[in-house]
């Protein structure tokens, strides 16, 4: 179970996280932001395992990523 | 939940000024990431440069310093020499570094200076409009070479790293790439160890970055970082060209 979150004021639409998804699960959404650009967007937040690939690759650190704890014991 | 991916605490919550789909953001997150997991962030001291990555004093939240023209190794040498205890980086560019600082970056190496140069390299003066840099590639359309660089008017690319590796002062050059994931993970472990080895006490540290200008490559983000696996790192290639002889 995991969890991306998208400060889509803060995306430049420059696409780069949609092209290293390894599910490829993140696409751009049809609205646009302040800047005028289109915010990337997950699609199947289900799907989403949290491996952060997105995030790293992303230059303007829009995505942040949660993921379920390993349980203590 | 936890949280596995979020920003370093050494890079200020502010937007960054850079055109869309620019590694530079990718290159300062790692820079911060690292004075983070190294516990330097009272330590640390950087010195921007001029070009486009001259606001990097407004992004980093710990002490900057900003060099004029190509002469941050030598204001980072002044700042190593009087604060010994400093963590203290230059982070430039190609322009910078590889063309109005040469005589700075070649005696800071020489010398041995105790600093750590980030260097990134994207081939081209992207500030002031895109023309060719001393990286500029071979065949390579810029401003001043709109029919690609030629061998007879602009001559050959220069490897700097390859070059500075030769030099004794040099301790620890190597060179990387943000292009995919990967890489970036890679570039991390480089820009850390060049880091801890300041720290140790080692001599002159340089990683040098490959990274995409999609805006002055007349590219998209996505053909850039593509055009970076496929036409940059041939001539440019990655690798450790100098690591100390007792590691």
């Amino acid at each position: 179970m995991a969890r991306v979150t998208f400060r889509e004021e803060r995306c430049k639409g420059c696409e780069l996280c949609t092209a290293v998804c390894p599910k490829d699960l993140l696409a751009m959404s049809k609205h646009i932001n302040a800047m005028g650009f289109h915010p990337a967007t997950i699609t199947d937040m289900e799907q989403c395992n949290g491996c952060a690939t997105c995030a790293r690759m992303c230059p303007d650190l829009v995505i942040e990523v949660e993921k379920e704890g390993k349980k203590v014991g | 939940m936890e949280k596995v991916f979020t920003r370093p605490n050494s890079l200020k919550d502010i937007p960054m000024h850079y055109c869309p789909g620019c590694t530079h953001g990718i290159i300062h997150r790692l820079v911060a990431e690292a004075i983070d997991e190294l516990d330097v962030v009272d330590r640390a001291i950087g010195v921007a440069p001029v070009g486009c990555s001259v606001f990097t004093y407004q992004y980093f939240d710990f002490d900057m310093y900003q060099g004029s023209h190509g002469r941050a190794p030598a204001v980072a040498t002044g700042i190593k020499r009087v604060v010994p205890d400093g963590v203290v980086f230059t982070y430039q560019g190609d322009g910078d570094l590889a063309a109005i600082g040469t005589a700075e970056i070649v005696h800071a190496a020489a010398r041995g200076e105790k600093i750590t140069v980030i260097f990134v390299n994207n081939a081209i003066y992207a500030m002031t409009g895109g023309q060719m840099a001393p990286t500029t590639l071979m065949g390579q359309k810029t401003t001043t070479t709109p029919f690609g660089r030629e061998a007879n008017s602009n001559g050959f690319p220069i490897r700097m790293s390859e070059m500075l590796s030769t030099l004794d002062g040099a301790s620890y050059v190597s060179r990387v790439s943000v292009h995919d994931p990967k890489n970036i993970n890679k570039a991390k472990k480089s820009i850390k160890k060049a880091f801890e080895m300041q720290i140790a006490g080692a001599g002159f540290t340089m990683v040098e970055v490959l990274s995409s200008c999609p805006t002055n490559w007349g590219m998209s983000p996505k053909e850039a970082v593509k055009w970076v696996e496929s036409d940059m790192i041939p001539y440019y290639p990655l690798g450790e060209f100098k690591v100390p002889s007792e590691v």
